[in-house]
């Protein structure tokens, strides 16, 4: 597969994979490697009283060799993603942030302006900001404007398991951001959403939902990986012009009894 | 002195940040520190000093998407 770079740094994967929501450590483990992702997103919580959840959480994810890419998960202001974020490089010893500051609990969609804000006093602050955004393009250029490097659109609503709701305005961004990674984050549910994404020409897939809630985990989490696959190569070899009419593939001359 | 405690009411002994710490069972484990609403780094738990009625989370890794 061609390399892929954020902020200067190679990715050895398109996939990226949330850690959440998994039946367990084991299916966790084996779907991290049956997809084959690079970077893994964690956040930062609260233990309960007496629990290891955290600490045996680490363990696992650390001893995967994986990229970090902790997010900021439920944040609903600048205020607290910035913190949270702060908390996350002094945790995780990165500087790259997954930014999210949420506008509304129920459709989790990103609130832009905060979004933009956390992104310019991160950014300010040496951060590597990855913002999940909408597919807004004057958004997406105050984000690169402040400094973002890479930009994260959302495909559908988190979790929502709908695929790409927004082709036409997914399209306008590749094409108005030619060199800019550009990864979908949220709303996929099968491989054939993730491989429509990347024959779009995206950059990369974030996935969590779609692989941890599957009737099997690590089947779809290979099943992801090779969609992504298959539609980068396709994206890089070129597609054809879709046509209305038929137009046959063996030659006609020489056909007899004509 | 009391302290809130990721959004619980403790009663503790430690006047640092690091003796709270260890008081609370954290040693060993990755975590990540604020005290109203501002970072406590690592290299400063030894000296930020608590007070009564502060409030401290303490946050540790976790499942993320």
């Amino acid at each position: 597969m061609d390399p892929l770079q954020f902020y200067g740094v190679s990715v050895a994967s398109r996939l990226l994979l949330g850690t959440a929501q998994y039946p367990s450590p084991a299916i966790l483990a084996d779907a991290i490697t049956r997809s084959d992702a690079d970077l893994l997103t964690v956040s930062l919580r609260r233990e309960s009283t007496g629990g290891t959840g955290g600490r045996d959480f680490w363990k696992l994810i650390s001893g995967t060799g994986r990229k970090i890419l902790p997010n900021t998960a439920g944040c609903h202001s600048a205020k607290e993603a910035i913190t949270t974020a702060e908390m996350a490089r002094d945790v995780f010893d990165t500087d790259w942030i997954k930014l999210e500051v949420i506008g509304n609990a129920d459709t989790l969609q990103p609130d832009v302006f905060g979004l933009v804000e956390a992104a310019r006093e991160l950014s300010a602050q040496g951060f590597k900001v990855f913002p999940y955004t909408t597919d807004d393009l004057i958004v997406a250029e105050k984000l690169l404007s402040v400094g973002c490097e890479v930009l994260m659109p959302w495909g559908a609503p988190i979790g929502s398991g709908k695929g790409l709701n927004n082709r036409f305005a997914l399209k306008a961004m590749r094409a108005h951001f030619p060199s800019v990674p550009l990864v979908i984050d949220a709303g996929l549910g099968v491989p054939s959403h993730a491989a429509d994404a990347m024959e779009l020409g995206f950059d990369a897939v974030l996935l969590n939902t779609a692989v941890a809630k599957a009737g099997d985990p690590v089947g779809m989490a290979e099943g992801f990986a090779l969609a992504i696959k298959a539609g980068r190569l396709a994206y890089l070899a070129g597609a054809i012009e879709a046509r209305d009419m038929a137009v046959p593939s063996t030659p006609v001359f020489g056909q007899p009894f004509v | 002195m009391r302290l809130m405690v990721n959004g619980n009411e403790s009663d503790v002994a430690a006047e640092t940040f690091a003796e709270l710490l260890l008081e609370l069972g954290y040693e060993d484990m990755p975590v990540a520190t604020a005290l109203n609403m501002s970072v406590v780094r690592k290299k400063d738990r030894e000296t930020v000093r608590l007070k009564e009625g502060d409030r401290v989370e303490i946050l540790v890794p976790m499942q993320g998407g």
